[in-house]
């Protein structure tokens, strides 16, 4: 393999390296600074010796070192960091976007080649956002005959459909965008409109190739959303609660996958056939009907789409997370903050600072997050390795599988849990 | 009284349960062709395959043309197996001018169409891989037939279009050091090729979706003139290399993989199980090769053949691939026939893909081991 890599020269590096500063300040004029006004004006302000601190008061203060962390504190709080960056959609997509990466460069090195390679200092790191940005600057297209308000809006629904999802998952204790009581009905909700959305979107394109994929689509969401929902019974009669948050602590000395393998596998799999991926992609079966119902979406239409179902790929599993493999709960590894930053400040040379509202965050929100990460990108690995191993399977067999398989498997599950909570193992009052 | 439209182009009624679809020319699915399909929700009506989408008028311009001059162009209907399409016009035009082949230049022609057989078989399997969306099994034959192509391109100057077939025996002569990296490279893609049967042909989910689709029997088979891989699928014991051997396959011994059950997963190991043979008959004819001596006839310019007509046929990646030349006293041929595998195994697409699911379509189609360029010709 002959690839053609640049020699290093020095000049080059530094030229690269300042234009690089330099873009990044013109940037951060430019677009940081405005949006950090715009975000003060939404977020509830601390009151700060004796005063309540107004939007541009808090704004000179974000340069001051020592009364920062109140104002940077009272942002992490806000209801909007957690929808906009935490729990919410922005950890969501930085997530979804490194499973897009790390979906190329693993199918590249399982299949013998670099995958992306030339874009971005290292390894094509930035070939997504090249991506993006081609997709952007691309000509939308919208066939003649289409219903076009139902064709524009389909892919907006479908990326706030699975935006709506992510919010649903408690990442670490007490961090979760929407602690509903029927957290996992709410689930079960907004996973019933996906199907809709598809079908609405195929049909409107009024072209046939589309109209295949919806209605594929159609066949396979409902199929397996049968067996997804039975499957996660289970968890439900185990616990006695519908709430994410508590489903998940009542998982602080054991994993339900111990006790329910059988459910997990089924909800694997019908997670896999939900997000169309390999060896469920019928609806977009290009050898078959070119793209199926992504077929007539261009440009930034397409990339929403895609950006919908990595947030949705994100969201299922964080959900197998949070249901089987105890969410956020693991051995405390992050070490403690440490008190004498607290007591005595920060010695910096001859100077002490004292900062006030340290620390942060929690020991335990730092703790649950990272393991909830690493537990999600687990995952996520075993959902995306079965594109480079299978090939696609028919529609007749995914209706068997679907409809006779699967369903059996997830009632013989439900009798396991019930076995399991009228013996008194697990459950309320249970032994373990 | 509404125009006659042509098929595939009919306006259809709304209130019609039949659907017709047009896969290709422009469908990730289909080669240089369309196919015309009418589907009754899930299930194929009827399927018209509409080939001529890439003619270019081969046979024609082979009779402007003299015996020599037509070698770089009566290749180009299938650039990866260019050896063996020219092996039957090399085979006719040395019947028509009574050249003498030496032994040598038979056996680097042997070791060049087998060579041939792996550049264009693997491309075949990358595609049926990626038709029933195995990605790996579209990079893997890719990647591994560069070996081959490398060993190639060593051999002829060309990475595809090697022209290297002339009447007369091969153009040149093989480079120095070249069975040792030959044999060195067959080793190797004979593993790879078998690293193959763990991801793809042992592969249960590929298995149950294409046992039992596109069911092709001996008798049907026979009767609709197939050739190749898919009458040998189809339980046929019939390769030319064998029947009617030419040059020194006589004098080697190749074994016929014949397969019983006339499926697409049959038909679609066959290919596979040729590459594996041809593996051995490489490694056969280099250590049988003479050692030293001529490969190529000194010819007259612009030589003549008298009134005379030739068949030849030779075994290709995709079956039987014949040449039928006519001469009349001149240094162009009166005629030119090429009697290719392609055209003859699509005729049977039809009858397979009546009533057959729409997603065996590509498992179905690509399995006939159709080259659309070389049926158009």
């Amino acid at each position: 393999m002959s690839v053609i890599a640049p020699k290093f020269r020095l000049g080059y590096f530094l030229k690269s390296l300042t234009d690089n500063i330099f873009w990044i300040i013109v940037l951060l004029t430019l677009v940081g600074i405005p949006a950090i006004m715009i975000v003060l004006f939404f977020i509830d302000l601390p009151v700060l010796d004796g005063t309540l601190l107004t939007p541009f008061l808090a704004f000179t203060m974000m340069f001051h070192p020592e009364l920062a962390v109140p104002v940077v504190k009272s942002l992490l709080y806000s209801d909007f960091f957690r929808i906009a960056a935490f729990p919410g959609f922005g950890f969501a997509a930085l997530l979804a976007a490194g499973t897009i990466f790390a979906e190329r460069k693993l199918l590249a090195k399982l299949q013998l080649r670099v995958g992306p390679f030339y874009c971005g200092k290292f390894e094509g790191i930035l070939q997504l956002m090249a991506d993006g940005l081609k997709l952007i600057s691309k000509e939308i297209i919208i066939p003649a005959k289409a219903d076009k308000p139902i064709f524009w809006t389909a892919p907006i629904l479908f990326v706030a459909t699975a935006a709506a999802f992510v919010s649903l998952i408690p990442v670490a204790p007490g961090w979760v965008v929407a602690d509903l009581d029927v957290g996992l009905l709410a689930v079960f909700a907004i996973i019933g409109f996906f199907p809709i959305i598809t079908i609405l979107s195929a049909w409107s394109a009024n072209s046939k190739f589309p109209f295949i994929g919806g209605i594929r689509a159609l066949h396979q969401m409902v199929s397996f959303e049968i067996p997804l929902i039975l499957s996660l019974l289970g968890v439900v009669i185990l616990t006695g609660t519908l709430n994410l948050s508590e489903i998940v602590e009542s998982q602080s000395n054991y994993w339900f996958i111990v006790f329910l393998p059988i459910g997990a596998i089924v909800f694997f799999i019908s997670v896999l056939a939900e997000l169309e991926r390999i060896p469920f992609d019928l609806p977009e079966a290009e050898s078959e009907i070119v793209a199926g119902w992504l077929t007539e979406f261009s440009g930034m239409i397409y990339g929403l789409v895609q950006l919908g179902s990595y947030l949705k790929l994100y969201a299922f599993a964080a959900l197998f997370v949070v249901l089987f493999l105890g969410g956020w709960q693991g051995p405390m590894i992050v070490p403690p903050f440490p008190a004498e930053i607290i007591t005595h400040g920060i010695e910096a040379g001859p100077i002490t600072v004292q900062v006030p509202g340290l620390p942060i965050t929690t020991q335990e929100m730092l703790n649950g997050t990272l393991w909830f990460t690493l537990k999600t990108v687990a995952v996520i690995f075993f959902i995306l390795i079965p594109r480079g191993v299978f090939p696609r399977i028919r529609i007749d067999m995914l209706l068997s599988i679907g409809w006779n398989k699967l369903i059996a498997l997830a009632f013989i599950n439900i009798f396991i849990a019930l076995g399991l909570l009228y013996a008194g193992v697990l459950g309320p009052g249970g032994l373990l | 009284m509404t125009a006659r439209l042509p098929p595939g182009l009919q306006l259809e009624k709304v209130d019609d349960r039949i659907m017709t679809l047009n896969v290709g020319p422009q469908h990730p699915g289909s080669g240089h062709m369309r196919l015309i399909i009418q589907v009754d929700g899930d299930r194929i009506v009827s399927c018209d395959p509409d080939p001529g989408y890439v003619h270019r008028g081969e046979e024609k311009m082979a009779e402007y043309r003299n015996y020599i001059t037509n070698i770089p162009h009566l290749e180009r209907p299938v650039i990866h197996d260019s050896c063996n399409i020219l092996y039957p016009y090399c085979l006719g035009v040395e019947e028509l001018l009574g050249l003498e082949v030496s032994e040598r230049a038979k056996y680097v022609r042997v070791i060049a169409s087998e060579l041939n057989r792996f550049t264009y078989t693997l491309y075949w399997l990358a595609i049926y891989g990626i038709f029933l969306g195995h990605s790996t099994m579209f990079m893997w034959p890719a990647g591994d037939r560069e070996l081959a192509i490398d060993l190639l391109e060593k051999l002829t100057g060309a990475r595809v279009t090697h022209s290297y077939f002339v009447p007369g025996g091969v153009r040149n002569d093989l480079p120095a050091n070249f069975e040792d990296v030959c044999l060195r490279q067959i080793n190797y893609l004979e593993k790879r090729l078998k690293a193959y049967a763990d991801i793809f042909y042992d592969n249960p989910i590929l298995i149950a979706r294409t046992e039992k689709t596109g069911v092709l029997s001996r008798e049907d088979a026979i009767r609709l003139g197939t050739t190749g891989t898919v009458l040998r699928a189809s339980g046929v014991d019939y390769d030319v290399r064998t029947k009617e051997p030419y040059d020194v396959y006589d004098e080697l011994d190749v074994h016929t993989n014949v397969l019983k059950n006339g499926d697409s997963y049959d038909r679609s190991k066959t290919p596979w199980l040729d590459m594996l043979e041809s593996c051995n008959i490489i490694r056969q004819a280099l250590e049988k090769m003479p050692k030293s001596g001529s490969v190529r006839v000194k010819l007259k310019p612009n030589p003549k053949g008298g009134n005379d007509e030739v068949y030849k046929r030779v075994e290709s990646g995709r079956g039987s691939l014949g040449a039928y030349i006519v001469s009349r006293s001149k240094p162009e041929p009166y005629r030119v026939k090429l009697s290719v595998g392609s055209f003859r195994n699509l005729i049977c697409m039809p009858y397979l893909l009546k009533g057959e699911k729409l997603g065996n379509m590509p498992a179905v189609y690509w399995s006939l081991n159709y080259w659309p360029v070389e049926a158009d010709r």
